[in-house]
């Protein structure tokens, strides 16, 4: 199921596109879709069992996680140096986080906290998971449930820039939220 | 000399069973900084009646000036290329500056090779060492490597650690992403074996005590975990697989218990798991960041890092818990990733010196001298060496991630790099049982 839905999200991103898809979540219907492009890695996770997907997109409805212009669009919170304080800037799409796994129960998400690179690795680990728990506070502290959240922190382990400057480096300190395909 | 057959004989019929998985993207080895102040010695081509795969004199003579200890002749500079004691004349080699001579011979036999060598003092003209190691193609390299060892001790008192193996991640780019894989390898590099390839990041590998087992850290399935895999036969378990972090593995020295972190209970801190009974027992008690423990040399406490006084420092806390001691001071605001020396006298760390992060050695006793060892800038992950004499650690080259050793006087450093592979978190394997 996971691996289907990973396949169609991007078709789902399309289909939204050319519909015009509404902005306001439709209540019970809003299917939570992980639409983060599937990565090279989890290709390799899969091993063998990938699937084509030529599944009809109307069946799955786009909601409110989908409308790039929702603050719930943040999926990524980047961090200052030395610092798990999630910034003041974030704080409508963390209430919006929030009040989408209020309302959508069965929504499960994974923070993703990381690192840059300098330092040693295990303590990395050790910062990147302070900044997923800041955000998971966040989001529990505004209406999300704790068993709806699931943190893992990579630490320096998963950069998305692999350069040794500070741009790449801002760019590593973050949490990334992840909404789950539903079980 | 028997007794150091059936040794051998003993310790080789184990090899093939290490290998797991298939060799590939072997290390390569260079001195970046060589030594003219250690001993110096000539070792001598050994002369070969059959044909021989390995360059046995090179593999002694590359290890024992690896050491820091040594400082090989050129072979251009020998006066011959004696291979037995009768061809040596001794007043030559004192002319040409040798204070040391190694001298051998390959010879063929029905399954393999015999090694004959001896060390012969320069200056008083003695033998002061001779033996014969049965080899074959499989275990050249790691006898030559032992012959490397017993030329170490006999000449400096101390135990050689060049037959040991090394443990490391290698992340490579293929069609598919990237591979994190945990390799196995001689201390020199060679000999590669993939302990693990998976697509999700691995780290901290561990030994235990009697070289055996592995623990190490892996995000396979999204999440993270502790495994413990036998290196004979490649079976692992899963031995912590708690709610958030599960990592920094360390074997007790008696490789009964691992001490760990876990953030089960809401923040990373130290845990100890008996291997025997699968209990945990919490060591650290404190909101802030505990992670990366090591075990004290006669395993009564362990070493930590800790932002607890605000910036990341190293403390002691005994193995029963209790409170902890800080063990930095004034080495920085960064001091991360202790690691003990072997004989408990030092301790490596992560240091951070004017914004670049590098390899510090603190002796413990005493005087208490820091040593700053490395002089890149994203240096991290000390090993010992398990003679205590050599530090292995992650750095940046050109190619990205490579292996560095230094000699812990830091007067000999190399460089170990793959063509096509990112290579970090090297672990330093116990001597060979």
């Amino acid at each position: 199921m996971m691996s289907r839905m990973h396949h169609l999200a991007p078709i789902v991103l399309l289909a939204c596109g050319l519909a015009g898809c509404s902005t306001s979540p439709e209540k019970g219907a809003a299917a939570p879709i992980d639409d983060r492009a599937i990565s090279s890695a989890e290709m390799d996770a899969l091993d063998g069992a990938r699937t084509e997907g030529v599944a009809d997109p109307s069946r799955l409805q786009g909601g409110a996680l989908d409308d790039p212009a929702s603050p719930l669009a943040v999926r990524v919170f980047y961090f200052e140096l030395d610092s798990s304080e999630v910034r003041a800037d974030y704080r409508p799409s963390v209430e919006a986080h929030a009040a989408y796994l209020a309302s959508n129960g069965g929504a499960r998400v994974v923070i993703e906290g990381h690192a840059d690179e300098r330092g040693s690795r295990e303590y990395n680990i050790a910062l990147g998971e302070r900044r997923a728990l800041a955000l998971r506070r966040q989001l529990v502290l505004l209406g999300a449930s704790a068993d709806q959240i699931r943190t893992v922190s990579y630490g320096e382990e998963r950069p998305v820039e692999t350069g040794s400057d500070e741009y790449s480096w801002e760019r590593n300190r973050r949490a990334e939220l992840i909404y789950e395909a539903p079980r | 000399m028997v007794l150091f057959r059936r040794y051998l004989s003993t310790l080789f019929l184990l090899l093939p069973l290490f290998c797991v998985g298939p060799a590939q993207a072997e290390l390569t080895i260079r001195i970046t900084q060589g030594e003219a102040r250690g001993l110096p010695i000539a070792i001598v081509p050994f002369g070969t009646q059959v044909p021989v795969p390995e360059d046995v004199a090179g593999i002694i003579t590359a290890d024992l000036a690896s050491s820091g200890r040594f400082a090989p002749l050129e072979s251009t500079r020998f006066p011959g290329m004696p291979q037995t004691l009768d061809g040596v004349d001794f007043a030559q080699w004192r002319a040409a500056g040798a204070e040391s001579l190694v001298i051998g011979q390959v010879l063929g036999t029905a399954t393999g090779y015999n090694i004959e060598f001896r060390v012969l003092d320069v200056v008083s003209g003695q033998q002061i060492l001779a033996f014969a190691a049965p080899a074959n193609d499989r275990n050249l390299r790691l006898t030559a490597h032992r012959i490397a060892d017993l030329i170490f001790e006999k000449l400096t008192g101390l135990k050689g650690a060049f037959a040991t193996r090394i443990a490391y991640v290698l992340v490579q780019e293929t069609a598919k992403g990237k591979r994190f894989t945990l390799q196995l390898a001689d201390s020199d590099g060679a000999n590669t074996v993939t302990l693990l390839s998976s697509p999700e990041p691995v780290l901290s590998p561990a030994w235990s005590p009697d070289g055996t087992r592995i623990a190490y850290a892996s995000f396979e399935g999204r999440r993270s975990r502790v495994y413990i895999q036998e290196l004979a036969t490649g079976a692992r378990r899963v031995v912590s697989a708690e709610e958030g972090i599960n990592g920094a593995p360390a074997f007790s020295p008696d490789g009964s218990r691992l001490a760990l972190t876990l953030s089960r209970d809401g923040d990373p801190e130290i845990y100890i798991l008996s291997l025997t009974t699968g209990e945990y027992q919490r060591i650290t008690r404190n909101p802030a960041i505990d992670t990366e423990a090591q075990w004290s040399a006669d395993g009564r406490s362990l070493f930590f890092t800790s932002d607890r006084g605000g910036s990341p420092q190293i403390y002691r806390v005994a193995a029963t818990g209790g409170e902890a001691q800080r063990i930095t001071f004034e080495q920085g605001n960064y001091n991360a990733r202790p690691v003990p020396s072997p004989d408990g006298s030092r301790l490596a760390m992560v240091t951070r010196v004017e914004g670049a992060y590098r390899i510090g050695l603190l002796e413990l006793g005493g005087r208490r001298d820091f040593t700053v060892l490395s002089t890149a800038g994203l240096d991290e992950s000390p090993t010992f060496a398990p003679n205590g004499q050599i530090l292995m650690y992650a750095t940046r080259g050109r190619g990205g991630s490579e292996l560095a050793t230094v000699s812990v006087d830091g007067r000999v450093r190399q460089r170990l790099n793959v063509p096509d592979g990112q290579v970090r978190e090297p672990a330093w394997g116990p001597f060979l049982q």
